[in-house]
């Protein structure tokens, strides 16, 4: 039995949704924002980040893959999850999640990454026998038509893919933000700040995200790190993170400046339920000290000091980042809707929505993107042009 | 063995005929399912609503067992379709109510052991919005208003997605353990379209809870919310509650 204190709802005692929906939003968020980074280099020509182009963009497509799994396990009929595609009920803020999922999936990521690749992938084509011959006949859709002119149209495209990309990766995590931001009967969560306080917290989490990726990447090939690179991606790191702060500031202020009627539950809740994952972890060692550490570090003379610095910081910004979400989803659960009493969430670990499963759950993408490595080798081909 | 008078015969013949009907009647009430079974009620001739007097309740308990009887209501501890619920107000002190609802008033309250406290029972059910939230985030809308006021559940269609029990204000909605769907009070829509009361109204003792049809002129609810002041539950949700209560302390969430 939960742990009641005060009065809850009969109703209330078991929260709704579990560790599972505490990943959708922040697996989602490391899509947009690896996404994000990827696109600075197509869109933005910030050429010093070019070594982790290709990289962000199979981290977002290995995520983007195991997005949609925890809330197929979540649900109590999960083979009924496809009538949201045949039957989507117009005003529900979560219809649209799986057209916009598929949208994102389909038409932005699939697309951008086939573009990039398509090059190696006809010449992989070319070089190999047997299956694997199939297999990349197959992903280059039988052409083989790698001339200059077609390499340049495939730039093109892929610019113009990213430049929908880039407000689809918005839409993508703002709408996740949505289908909190924009439940009233929860003051925790209704708020219009919530979709723009989501999607700049998902930009720090991909941006964090690849750079460790990226320093992983170095240390599995043996090769040196473009500190350059790295360099500008923890800038734009920090920067992320400022507005990211500034929005939860607000956020912050508002709430206790206007103290509405939930303000003493909340207030309460955040210095005793919440107190470790929200204060501590989320924010001081999920923002105030990865921003500390970004702003001073990123100054330092010696290039292994920085890296041990950006490592530390990228480490703590997903531990933050994923406290976030935590208090969001599981915060948002704790109190009573009659304001007048808590309850406890429980975190099973053998169960279909446990601990456990949370734990593959997060390994999954990072097995995907090993594959996806190896499939499409995301540095750079030597002599593309 | 002698010959049966034909007096007895007629009269155990017509006990029997009269039991069969009556047992006939009673099976058809019990076994009253589907709006569509009941090709004689018109949806769109009612828009009930549910009338709590407050001040009758005693806080017995009767509804809520009624209640789960009637619907087959899990017996855990957090599946609610009614609840009823007991507040003591210190006057010195009335942010900070004393609100208890053990297993939801199944069993009744027990004696209130502070003195000098304002104390009062608050029945709790769906208040049938005529703007429901959890009608509208439902992704498949499973969960929909009848042209007669009643939200429902489509049990075959729900996902189990849990975002109606998040949207309710009122904590009204729980997933059924049994089906992994989300349940909620009906208004015991199977009795209500067979012209019946539904069962927590019908069993309260005190008349503390009443249906009536605001679409029906004759019905007294309309003379009822004429004479008295009556309130819904967090109006500043703009959910447009049908389910008004008499005699409703401002300390009620």
């Amino acid at each position: 039995m939960n742990a009641v204190d005060g009065f809850i709802y009969p109703n209330e005692l078991e929260l709704q949704w579990s560790v599972l929906i505490v990943l959708y939003p922040f697996i989602t968020g490391l899509v947009a924002g690896a996404f994000i980074l990827a696109s600075l280099e197509r869109v933005f020509n910030v050429q010093a980040v070019k070594p982790t182009y290709r990289l962000a963009l199979l981290t977002a497509l290995a995520f983007m893959l195991v997005a949609p799994l925890p809330l197929q396990l979540h649900l109590g009929h999960p083979e009924r999850s496809f009538e949201m595609y045949l039957t989507p009920h117009t005003t529900s803020a979560m219809a649209m999640f799986g057209f916009v999922y598929l949208w994102y999936l389909l038409a932005v990521l699939v697309v951008e990454i086939w573009l990039e690749y398509r090059r190696e992938i006809v010449l992989a084509w070319q070089g190999s026998s047997g299956l694997t011959r199939l297999g990349y006949a197959t992903l280059a859709l039988g052409s083989k038509n790698i001339s200059p002119e077609a390499l340049r149209i495939d730039d093109r495209a892929a610019r113009l893919v990213t430049i929908v990309g880039i407000p689809s990766a918005f839409l993508l995590h703002g709408y996740v933000g949505f289908i909190f931001g924009s439940v009233k009967a929860n003051p925790w969560w209704s708020t219009p700040m919530m979709p723009i306080v989501f999607l700049f917290s998902a930009i720090v989490s991909g941006i964090a995200l690849v750079m460790l990726m990226y320093l992983a990447m170095t240390w599995f090939r043996r090769v040196p790190v473009d500190m350059t690179c790295l360099d500008t991606i923890a800038r734009y790191l920090l920067y992320a993170f400022l507005i990211d702060l500034s929005l939860e500031v607000l956020d912050l202020l508002h709430r206790i400046y206007e103290a509405d009627e939930s303000f003493k539950t909340l207030d309460f809740m955040v210095h005793t339920r919440l107190f470790v994952s929200q204060i501590v972890l989320q924010i001081i060692a999920g923002t105030l000290v990865p921003i500390g550490l970004l702003a001073i570090g990123r100054h330092a003379a010696d290039a292994r000091l920085r890296r041990v610095v950006y490592i530390t910081a990228g480490l703590l910004t997903l531990i933050g980042i994923f406290a976030m979400r935590w208090n969001v989803v599981i915060g948002g659960q704790l109190f009573s809707k009659s304001f007048l009493g808590y309850t406890t969430y429980k975190m099973a670990f053998a169960t279909r929505e446990g601990l456990g499963v949370a734990i593959v759950l997060l390994i999954l993408p990072f097995v995907i993107l090993a594959g996806l490595v190896r499939l499409l080798p995301p540095w750079p081909a030597p002599g593309r042009p | 063995m002698p010959p049966p008078d034909r007096r007895a015969f007629l009269l155990q013949t017509g006990k029997l005929l009269v039991l069969t009907a009556s047992a006939a009647a009673a099976w058809d009430y019990v076994m009253a399912g589907e709006p569509e079974k009941t090709p004689d009620y018109d949806a769109a001739a009612h828009w009930w609503a549910m009338v709590i007097d407050v001040e009758r309740c005693i806080g017995c308990g009767l509804c809520v067992r009624a209640c789960k009887t009637e619907n087959h209501v899990s017996l855990e501890p957090d599946c609610f379709r009614t609840w009823v619920e007991r507040y003591e107000i210190d006057p010195d002190d009335p942010d900070h109510p004393h609100v208890t609802s053990p297993n939801g008033g199944y069993d009744g309250f027990p004696p209130v052991t502070n003195e000098g406290v304002k104390t009062f029972f608050v029945p709790k059910l769906c208040n049938q919005c005529a703007d429901s939230p959890c009608v509208q985030v439902c992704p498949v809308g499973a969960t929909f208003q009848t042209p007669d006021g009643v939200v429902l559940v489509d049990k075959d269609y729900c996902l189990g997605c849990r975002y109606c029990v998040q949207a309710c204000p009122y904590g009204c909605r729980y997933i059924d353990p049994e089906t992994h769907t989300a349940d909620k009070c009906t208004l015991c829509y199977h009795r209500i379209t067979r012209g019946l009361k539904p069962a927590c109204v019908e069993i309260c003792p005190t008349g503390a809870r009443s249906l009536g049809d605001l679409k029906d002129p004759n019905d007294p609810i309309h003379e009822f919310l004429r004479t008295h002041k009556v309130h819904v539950l967090k109006p500043q949700m703009a959910t447009h509650p049908k389910t008004f209560y008499n005699g409703l302390d401002g300390a009620v969430r």
